[in-house]
Formats: structure tokens, sequence, C-alpha cells
């Protein structure tokens, strides 16, 4: 179990040889026309697993799993290693991929419009996953389709089956998306964005059902989301990505409790309270970098209070600062970070 | 007592809808028996359910939409018939902001344009006035004039959100509608969009109705909250009583689904069965299907409002039998 996350030199981390490692991605890197937009990223995953990816939009979230299924388009130069199981899926062919995807591993996609095919029913989408990927056939389709949409917590699963997708709400459309991923049974689920479009309630519910499937069956959940109080709630390991690259991983508690990285501080303390005393909000000054413009060291040197001459010449290696804690930072978890965080730890009370 | 901006006074709308590709016609009851009112100056926030009907207030409330029943005071006034001239002249002093910028910012014209263009279209000042007087507002929303020539494409999600604003504020609006104005963007770039609302609030005295799912952000902005079930008010009062001590079960469950990041100090309540179907609301109290605390009653008897000692108004059959005891122990 040790070692989950690492972008530090690849002695440091013998990811393959990891028990139970699940999934392993190592010097994951994407091209855009001759633009470098994932800057190689490094990752384990094991059974059972729960992992949080947060970070701005633009920082890379969506096309590291994108890339991890063969999902982007033709134009995207992808390079790196991708293994399940200790069976490499970069670069196989596309019918292998296919049992692999939807059955193996599923995606919940940010934007559900785009992911349901509008001119077919849905209780039919749900159930050509099921008779792929789980040999399901017959009249058990319907029955196993309506116990999915029961389990996602659609209204009146029995008559949605007939609908269109444009029949249902923005918030509807994304729980079939929700039980379409579950209906292969995978063992790892990616869920991007997964509970956007719904209420405080609804994706209560949605995330406590994802958790509960992921300790009953064993699932690797990752789940994908700007809000940091959302993998807070259901992941046991966060990892902060900015400019393409991972800066920050760390055990839950321990990223918020103890956050390293100037950037991931700067999150936390953007976030509004909900306990305690109101406060002004503090942004983060600056934007996020465009990947064409990326500066030369560290990519957050631009935007960060804490910045010393040498971040905007070498770009700082993820490194362990405390059991299974890793920054991407120059300036060291130790003596600056430390005063930092009594300022933040103020602000957040 | 101040005169309050706007008043709803018992607003209902409903949308017929067809049921599957044959089906008959239902109607939904998007807003139903709906009254509020907001203070100069203040912020009143919409919350609930998604689908619960705050959107369709809030266009009730510009006049964009009618209401089927009940009326809408603007300054104490009723607002005349959408789209004539005495309307127009009133909107100005009403503004709309929606959650994706994008799809109000004109794409082909520059920022400066954009802001400019309300005063141009309603002939205010000269040219050169007009031109100043949009430069000085992207000033106070924090865009600087680097920015005027800017295609909406060019700026970052938060710039454009400024820029709606800046728009928006151009005629001195009195009053502000918020739809769901930053949940589309980071947290960095929300806390710039709450921080520069809420200045403007301060200096220009605007009043804001603010629709959002996001607890954190209305507890940051408003004064009052009324919370939303299925087309109806079931909670009303002060934010920091409704966050800090909710009573209407559905606004209980609410509160307690916040996310938290770091250590959560609430029990979280996950609520149980179906989300409602609007076009097949439940009999009595509507949130009786999910309702954790039902009693006999709620299934069929629809709970009227109650006022607690503390302001805030309630529609529910159980806060009302704990009411006594409640007087009692005060
Ligand atoms: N098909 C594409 N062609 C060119 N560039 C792309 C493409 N898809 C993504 N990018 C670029 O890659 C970078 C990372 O994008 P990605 O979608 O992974 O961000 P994200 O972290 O998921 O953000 P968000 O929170 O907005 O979803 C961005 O700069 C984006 O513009
Ligand atoms: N033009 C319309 N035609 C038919 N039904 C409509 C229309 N507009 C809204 N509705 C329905 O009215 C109800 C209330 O919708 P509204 O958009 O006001 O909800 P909301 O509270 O803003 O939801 P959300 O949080 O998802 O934005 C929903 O059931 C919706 O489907
Ligand atoms: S490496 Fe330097 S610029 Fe980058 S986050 Fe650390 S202190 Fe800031
Ligand atoms: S009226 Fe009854 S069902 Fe409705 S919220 Fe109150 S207790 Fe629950
Ligand atoms: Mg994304
Ligand atoms: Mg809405």
């Amino acid at each position: 179990m040790a070692d989950l996350v690492g972008t530090a030199p690849a002695s440091a981390f013998p990811a393959t040889s990891s028990s139970g490692a699940l999934l392993t991605i190592e010097g994951l890197t994407v091209d855009f026309s001759g633009v470098r937009v994932l800057r190689g990223i490094d990752l384990t995953l094991s059974r059972g697993e729960s992992l949080g990816i947060v970070g701005e939009s633009g920082s890379g979230k969506s096309v590291t799993w994108l890339a991890t299924l063969g999902l982007l388009p033709r134009t995207a130069n992808v390079s790196g290693s991708v293994q399940l199981d200790g069976q490499e899926m970069l670069g196989v062919a596309a019918s292998r991929l296919d049992r692999i995807r939807g059955g193996r591993v599923a995606m919940i996609f940010q934007d559900p419009s785009s992911a349901l095919n509008p001119v077919i029913r849905i209780g039919k989408q749900v159930g050509e996953v099921l008779a792929r990927h789980q040999g399901v056939s017959g009249a058990n389709i319907r029955a196993e389709t309506k116990r999915l949409f029961d389990l996602v917590g659609l209204p009146d699963a029995a008559r949605r089956f007939d609908a269109y997708p444009h029949e249902l709400s923005g918030g509807q459309n994304q729980r079939v998306m929700i039980a379409m991923a579950l209906a292969g049974k995978p063992d790892v689920l990616v869920a991007d964005e997964p509970t956007t479009a719904l209420d405080a309630t609804i994706q209560a519910q949605i995330l406590d059902l994802l958790t509960t499937i992921r300790r009953e069956t064993g699932m690797a959940l990752v789940l994908i989301s700007h809000d940091l109080g959302v993998v807070s709630e259901t992941c046991e390991r966060i990892m902060v990505m900015y400019g393409g690259r991972v800066v920050e991983a760390a055990p839950s508690d321990s990223i918020f409790a103890n956050p390293q990285h100037p950037y991931t501080q700067g999150l936390l303390a953007a976030l509004p309270p909900f306990d305690g005393a109101l406060h002004r909000l503090i942004p983060i000054e600056g934007q996020v970098p465009e990947p064409a413009n990326m500066p030369p060291g560290c990519p957050f040197a631009p935007r960060c209070a804490q910045r010393m001459t040498v971040c905007k010449e070498t770009i700082p290696p993820l490194t362990q600062t405390e059991a299974g804690h890793f920054s991407a930072c120059i300036a060291g978890a130790v003596t600056e970070a430390r005063q930092s965080l009594k300022v933040h730890k103020s602000v957040l009370a | 007592m101040t005169e309050n901006i706007l008043e709803l006074h018992g607003i209902s709308r409903t949308y017929s809808t067809r049921q599957g590709l044959f089906g008959r016609k239902v109607p939904v009851h998007a807003v139903d028996e709906v009254s509020l009112s907001l203070q100069p100056g203040q912020t009143l926030a919409l919350v609930g359910e998604s689908g619960s009907g705050k959107s369709t207030t809030g266009r009730i409330a510009l006049g964009l939409e009618l209401p089927n029943s009940g009326h809408v005071l603007f300054r104490g006034a009723e607002l005349p018939p959408a789209h004539t001239s005495a309307w127009r002249r009133m909107r100005t002093h009403m503004q709309m902001i929606y959650q994706d910028p994008l799809a109000v910012l004109d794409r082909r014209l520059s920022i400066l344009d954009q802001v400019r263009e309300p005063l141009d279209i309603h002939d205010i000042g000269s040219a050169s006035e007009r031109n100043n007087k949009a430069l000085a507002m992207l000033d106070a929303v924090g865009l600087n004039a680097n920015y005027a020539s800017s295609l909406p494409h060019q700026l970052s999600g938060g710039q454009r959100q400024r820029a709606v604003l800046a728009r928006a504020l151009i005629m001195q609006p009195a009053l502000l509608v918020c739809d769901e104005p930053v949940s589309a963007l980071d947290v960095s770039i929300q806390a710039q969009v709450v921080n520069l609302l809420m200045d403007l609030q301060k200096d220009l005295r605007l009043s804001l109705l603010f629709i959002s799912h996001d607890l954190k952000v209305v507890r940051q902005v408003s004064q009052r909250i009324a919370v939303m079930y299925l087309g109806r008010i079931v909670e009303y009062g002060e934010t920091n009583l409704l966050l800090s001590n909710p009573t209407h079960p559905y606004t209980k469950a609410l509160v307690s689904a916040v996310p938290v990041a770091g250590r959560r100090t609430r029990e979280r309540i996950i609520l149980k069965g179906e989300p409602p179907n609007p076009a097949d609301r439940p009999t009595g109290c509507a949130f009786h299907p999910r309702c954790p605390v039902v009693r006999p009653e709620c299934v069929s008897v629809s709970p009227t409002f109650s006022t607690l000692p503390d302001g805030r108004s309630v529609a529910c059959h159980a806060v009302d039998a704990a009411q006594p005891t409640k007087e009692v122990g005060i």
C-alpha cells in the first residue's frame, strides 16, 4: 500500500512491483499540436482505493484519464505507460481497449449530454452495457436496469426505461450516466465532476452510494472535482494538479490538516468557511498559465507568495515530506510552509 | 422599517409538459404560492433542490416571465407589462446575471463595446462620456483598460463574469438577480467574484436576489435565506439562524449535506427514497416520501407556515407540534 503516488525519480517508487497495484501510470505525457499539456504523471491505484483529483480548470484532470482510457482525439500525442494488472493499455488495439473500457475501467464524463446517445432510449443504452460486459440477456436486462436506476435514485425508474435523454433534466441524465458506468461492474470507476449539476442532498446520496459500492465490491474510485469539500468527504487520498503536473499528493486528512504546497494552501484559503466567523475571501493572485506559455521553472511561481529566485529556474520534483505525503515545492515543507500554515489555519478557523 | 425594494405576493407558475412521446399533457407546478420580500441593500438567497423553481422565481421577479397568479411589486409598484417601454425603463433598474457568462456575451464584440452597449441603447450622454463611463465601470470590477479591447474568449472565466457584472451594473440598477453566478467558477475565481459582488453592494447599495445551491457561498453573501422544495418555500429566515439551527427537515438535510473540506462537525443526513417528480407532486407535504420524521397527517394535509420566536417561517407539521414546548422553554 506504500508509495501510492509519485512523480519523483522512479527508483524511489518501485511502482510496478508494489503489491495490490491495480492500475499503474508512469511518465504519462500528452501533447496537442506540439504543445505539452500533461507533463509527466505517475500514479498507482490499488483495489478498493478512492483517489480524489483537484485543481483549477485546465490543470489536466480530465486529460489524464482520457489519455489513460485511450479516449483522446487522434490529434493528441500520448506517451508513457498505463498498466492494468500489469498489462500495457497505451497503444493496444481499439477492439481490445473497447472490452476494457466500460468493463474493467469505466468513466463518468464531465458533460453527460455528450456521452449519452440522444436518439436511443436510456434503458436501452444501459442495457447494451449490461449485455456486452455482464452477459445479461432477455428480460433480465430490464430488471437489472431498473435495479441500477433505483440504485442511483432516478425517480420513477420503471417508466424512465423508455425515456430519451432530452426528456430528463441535467441532473437525471447525470444519474443515468452513473448507472451506465456501474452496469459493467468495473474494477476502476473514474468519475469526472459527477455531481456538479446536482443539489447537495442528491450529491450526498450519490457520493454515499459510490462509497458503499467501493467498500462492498473493491472497486477503485477516482473522483475528479474542483470542489475540495466533495473529494475530502469521499476520498482517502488526494492528488492536487497544476499546470499538467501533480504538485501535491497525500492522504485526505493530512492534506487538509497540513497542506504543504503553496498552491494547495491557496486553494484551501480561497474556500468560503461554513463554520465560525465570516471573513473576506482570499483568492489566489493571478491566473492559471496557458499550456503554451508555461513558465520555465515551477509552474506556480508567477502566483506564489513564497517564490524564491531559484523557483523560476528549476522545476521542483515531487518529494516526500512525511509518510505518504508528497509535495513539489522547492521552499519545502519544513520552514517556510510551516509559517504560512499558521496563517492559513487561522484563516480556516 | 425601510420599504422593500422587491415583494412577491403569492406567485404561482405552471408549465404544461407532455409525459412520454404520446403521453397526455401534465401540469408542472414550477412555483406555487411563493411570497418573498427584499430590503434595499440586502441579499436574499434562494436555495433548494434542483428543479424546485428558483430560476423561475428569479425570472418572475424581473418580469421576464409572468406568473399565472399573484403579483410582483418593485419599489411598491406593480411591474408594467413585459416588453412595453415602461417595462424597459424599469428593467434598467433590475438586472440579471446567469451562470454561464459566455452565453450572455457577444463573441464578436469587444468587452468595452458590450459594457457600453446599454448606454448606447438608452442614448445616455455623449459618445465620449459613454466610453469613459464604461471604462470606469470596467475598472470598478477590476478589469483594467488593457482588457477593454479584448474579445470574450480572450478572457478567463472570472474575467468574463466580471465583464458581465460591469455590463449589468452600468445602468446603476437597484436590484440584481444572480442565478448561480459563481457555480461554474474555480474556487479562486469564485472568491474574486464573491468579494467583488459584496464590495459593489456596499458601494452602490445594491439589492441582491442570489440563487445558488452552494450554501458556503450563500452564508458568505446573504442576510436572509428562503429554502424551496418542489415549488414552495419551506423555510424562510435569517441566514445565520437557518444554517446554524435549521428547523425544517429538508433544510436540515440540505445543511448537513454541505461538503466541507477537512473534518466535518455535523452528522450528515442522507435522504432515502426518490427525489421528487414535479409532474407527480406528492399529496400533503411534498417532502413526505423522503422525510425522516414524517407523521401520519403529512401524507394528506399540506403544512402551513408558522412563525417561530426567532422570526423565521417554517412549513412543517413536526415543527408545529414542537412549537408550544419551545415557547415554554424560552
Ligand atoms: N482536445 C483538446 N485539444 C487541445 N487542447 C486540449 C484538448 N483537451 C484539453 N486540452 C487542453 O489541455 C489542458 C488540460 O485540460 P483538461 O480538460 O484536462 O483540464 P481540467 O483540469 O479537466 O479542467 P476543468 O476543471 O475545466 O475540467 C487545457 O489547457 C486544455 O485547454
Ligand atoms: N419552460 C419550461 N417548460 C416546462 N417546464 C419548465 C420550464 N422551465 C422550468 N420548468 C420546470 O419547472 C420546474 C422548476 O424549474 P426551475 O428551473 O425554476 O428550477 P431551479 O430551482 O432553478 O432548478 P436548478 O437548481 O436545477 O436550476 C422544473 O421541474 C422544470 O423542469
Ligand atoms: S517551488 Fe517556489 S514558486 Fe513553486 S510553489 Fe514552491 S515556493 Fe512557490
Ligand atoms: S410536514 Fe411532515 S413530511 Fe413535511 S417536512 Fe414536516 S414532518 Fe416531514
Ligand atoms: Mg475537466
Ligand atoms: Mg435554476
